[in-house]
């Protein structure tokens, strides 16, 4: 079941077994050393952030837990870089408390925290070559230069760009400047790792490659890690949980199926995945279930967010394109529809119908069988499934 | 056919415009260079005669040695300082917002505004006030004044091209404030510091208005002993002292285009 920030469920015993021995958090890691048994990685107690009289980020809770990749998922403006930099320690806190392996960090500064960062734009150096950008942080640290050598090497090996060592930063495409980034914030042995969208700047195919990558050396070396991104599909493939924000506040934490099927609220429902809205009526409701007339049909619904509702009051049912299935026009158990368009998309056709009370609903259909047999203008039956429905009170 | 030619006078008359205006910016050097060499002892164009005898008595008449040494005592230091206390100030004007920013930027940029002679003479007055009268030091802070706002601007712009993420990202890595100031401020404010400094130093081994009023025979700059050249004789040496002159300053531009590309110097190249 989904959960509220409050009541979060630890990632650890999600993560696989056989996770091979991370090779350069070795015993040395401080977070090892210093953190408490089951402290979490960063915990924000009722942190809260104020530019002037903007509120940026509402008096938040989230824990981290060791070892998880933790997605900050949300639209433009929500607090995502806020919530980010509260953690690296770029901004200090109106309110509340920061927690870093459960120690207070509060009111220590960024270069105490031992946090790697990766932005979106790189922010490579420009006047150091690739060896010294990776290495600056161990220079930083007063490591001996025999051990930075060996270091940078290694963990240039682990973003596979050996070879690249002497190279200035504007000699390296973007995904490779994003490698070196990675490596940069990698070899201090961060107790957090921190991106800040970092893919965006990529094209597709870079894109999905470097997740990969990313998701891979993740899992290898167990680095607790943060990520922020608004591209939905992004976080559902990374993720452990994913943390959906808007307008500063946290709107649901769950692993990404949770927050996918079981959406707490519309803003959820809405942001994760395309979704269609269907008008009903609430019939009766029992609990976090309730059935709901649609047109003709009887469904079952998820909905916790209903409370309260009285039986016949209107509701929103959600539902996803992929779940809508097209059928004859007049078959038993479906609602009346007219087809409006046919969108080819490749390995599927999305098929734009207009019920008859006026919604206009998209329906993926597999294949493209759909193109030659359902023309605009067309009348069908729209199937609606008996599960994985979600309803909510109108807007 | 008439539209053609049209557009084909208009192409040549920009042009001629374009060359007639690059013209007449070269044209005072070209011509202080010709008179420069002119064998007679009047200031005169065309010359009649080429000789470089002028250069000669530049070169070792009394005030104008002393003129140049001062002139580059005088710019050394003054720069020097500007640039000091003039990147304190970009910093401060650029990161931090306290009270009264406003007015202080205001205040260090008043020197393009205030005529040149007003703050010559006002020095003037304060100097004689505290009978500090018409030695170095004077000269080296009514210098600074003047150039300032150059070294200012020049290294205010160069912070702006910074961008904030490269510091936060070495803070992030264990930098603490003065390391990130000193890899990586620093050197990427380096050719703003560059040009700063040069800007510096060509205005104030140009500068004549303020330095007319703050100078004695000791201390005056080149500039104004030309000026007191001018009102007594009118040979060529001034000429050619001017053909000297463009040579420094060509000079200083030239190395600072090896050493960094003219581009960056000024500014009008991003440096990224
Ligand atoms: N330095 C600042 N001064 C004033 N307001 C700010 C500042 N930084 C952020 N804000 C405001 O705080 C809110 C949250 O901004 P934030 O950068 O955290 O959003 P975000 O989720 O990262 O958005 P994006 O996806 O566009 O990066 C926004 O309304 C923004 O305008
Ligand atoms: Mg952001």
């Amino acid at each position: 079941m989904s959960s509220r920030a409050a009541d979060v469920i630890p990632a650890a015993d999600r993560r696989s077994p056989d996770r091979p021995t991370p090779d350069l958090a070795t015993s040395d890691l401080p977070a090892a050393r210093t953190a408490r048994r089951g402290a979490a990685a960063v915990l924000l107690d009722g942190v809260l952030k104020r530019f002037g009289t903007v509120t940026a980020l509402e008096e938040t809770r989230l824990r981290v837990e060791q070892g998880e990749f933790l997605t900050l998922l949300g639209p433009s403006g929500c607090g995502k870089t806020t919530l980010l930099n509260l953690m690296a320690g770029f901004l200090e806190a109106d309110a509340g408390e920061i927690l870093i392996g459960g120690e207070q960090v509060t009111a220590t500064p960024p270069y105490e925290r031992q946090i790697g960062i990766v932005f979106q734009n790189y922010a490579l150096f420009p006047h150091m070559s690739v060896a010294r950008n990776v290495g600056y942080g161990l220079r930083m640290r007063g490591v001996p230069k025999r051990e930075i050598a060996a270091r940078v090497e290694e963990t240039l090996a682990l973003v596979k760009l050996q070879g690249f060592a002497d190279r200035s930063p504007r000699q390296l495409s973007g995904g490779q400047q994003q490698r070196v980034a990675l490596a940069r914030a990698l070899v201090i042995r961060p107790r957090v790792l921190l991106l800040d969208e970092p893919f965006s700047a990529l094209d597709k195919n870079l894109r999905g490659a470097m997740q990969v990558e990313l998701k891979e050396i993740q899992r290898r070396l167990g680095v607790t890690t943060v990520f922020v991104t608004h591209d939905q599909g992004e976080a559902l493939s990374l993720s452990d949980r994913i943390v959906v924000m808007s307008a500063g506040r946290i709107r649901q934490v769950g692993t990404p199926d949770e927050v996918y099927r079981h959406p707490q609220d519309r803003f959820v429902a809405g942001f994760i995945g395309d979704v269609n809205t269907l008008p009903a009526r609430l019939e009766t409701l029992s609990g976090v279930r309730a059935t709901v007339a649609l047109g003709d049909l009887r469904r079952e619904v998820e909905a916790a967010a209903l409370r309260d509702r009285p039986p016949g009051s209107p509701v929103d049912v959600f539902v996803r394109p992929d779940h809508l299935g097209v059928r004859p026009a007049g078959e038993g158990g479906t609602l009346p529809a007219r087809v409006a368009a046919l969108v080819y998309q490749g390995s599927h056709i999305d098929l734009h119908a207009d019920l008859a009370t006026g919604e206009r609903v998209v329906v993926r259909v597999p294949g493209q069988g759909a193109l030659a047999t359902h023309a605009p203008g067309t009348a069908i039956g729209l199937a609606v499934p008996q599960g994985g429905l979600v309803a909510f009170p109108p807007e | 056919m008439g539209r053609r030619l049209s557009t084909r006078l208009l192409r040549v008359s920009g042009r001629l415009l374009v060359g007639l205006i690059l013209a007449f910016i070269v044209l005072p050097a070209v011509v202080v260079t010709i008179a420069a060499f002119n064998e007679r002892a009047i200031l005169s164009f065309p010359p009649t005669g080429y000789s470089t005898r002028w250069f000669t008595r530049a070169l070792t008449y009394r005030d104008f040695q002393t003129g140049l040494w001062n002139s580059l005592v005088v710019t050394a230091w003054s720069s020097t300082l500007a640039l000091l206390v003039g990147t304190g100030f970009a910093i401060a004007l650029k990161r931090y917002a306290f009270r009264f920013k406003g007015t202080l930027e205001g205040v260090l940029l008043s020197p393009l505004i205030v005529p040149h002679f007003t703050i010559g003479l006002g020095l003037l007055m304060l100097a004689t006030g505290i009978a500090a009268g018409q030695g170095f030091p004077v000269l080296v802070l009514t210098h600074v004044i003047v150039v300032l706002p150059f070294v200012i601007r020049s290294v205010f712009i160069s912070l702006q091209n910074i961008d904030g993420r490269l510091e936060l990202a070495a803070a992030s890595l264990g930098a603490r404030p003065g390391a990130v100031l000193a890899t990586i401020t620093l050197p990427l404010l380096a050719p703003g510091l560059v040009s700063g400094w040069l800007f510096a130093a060509i205005l104030s081994f140009n500068e004549f208005t303020a330095s007319l009023f703050v100078t004695s025979q000791a201390t005056q700059t080149l500039p104004v002993a030309m000026y007191g050249y001018v009102r007594e004789f009118a040979d060529p040496t001034l000429a050619a002292v001017s053909v000297i002159y463009i040579a420094v300053t060509a000079a200083l531009l030239t190395f600072a285009n090896m050493v960094l590309g003219l581009g960056r110097v000024l500014n009008v190249e991003q440096s990224r």
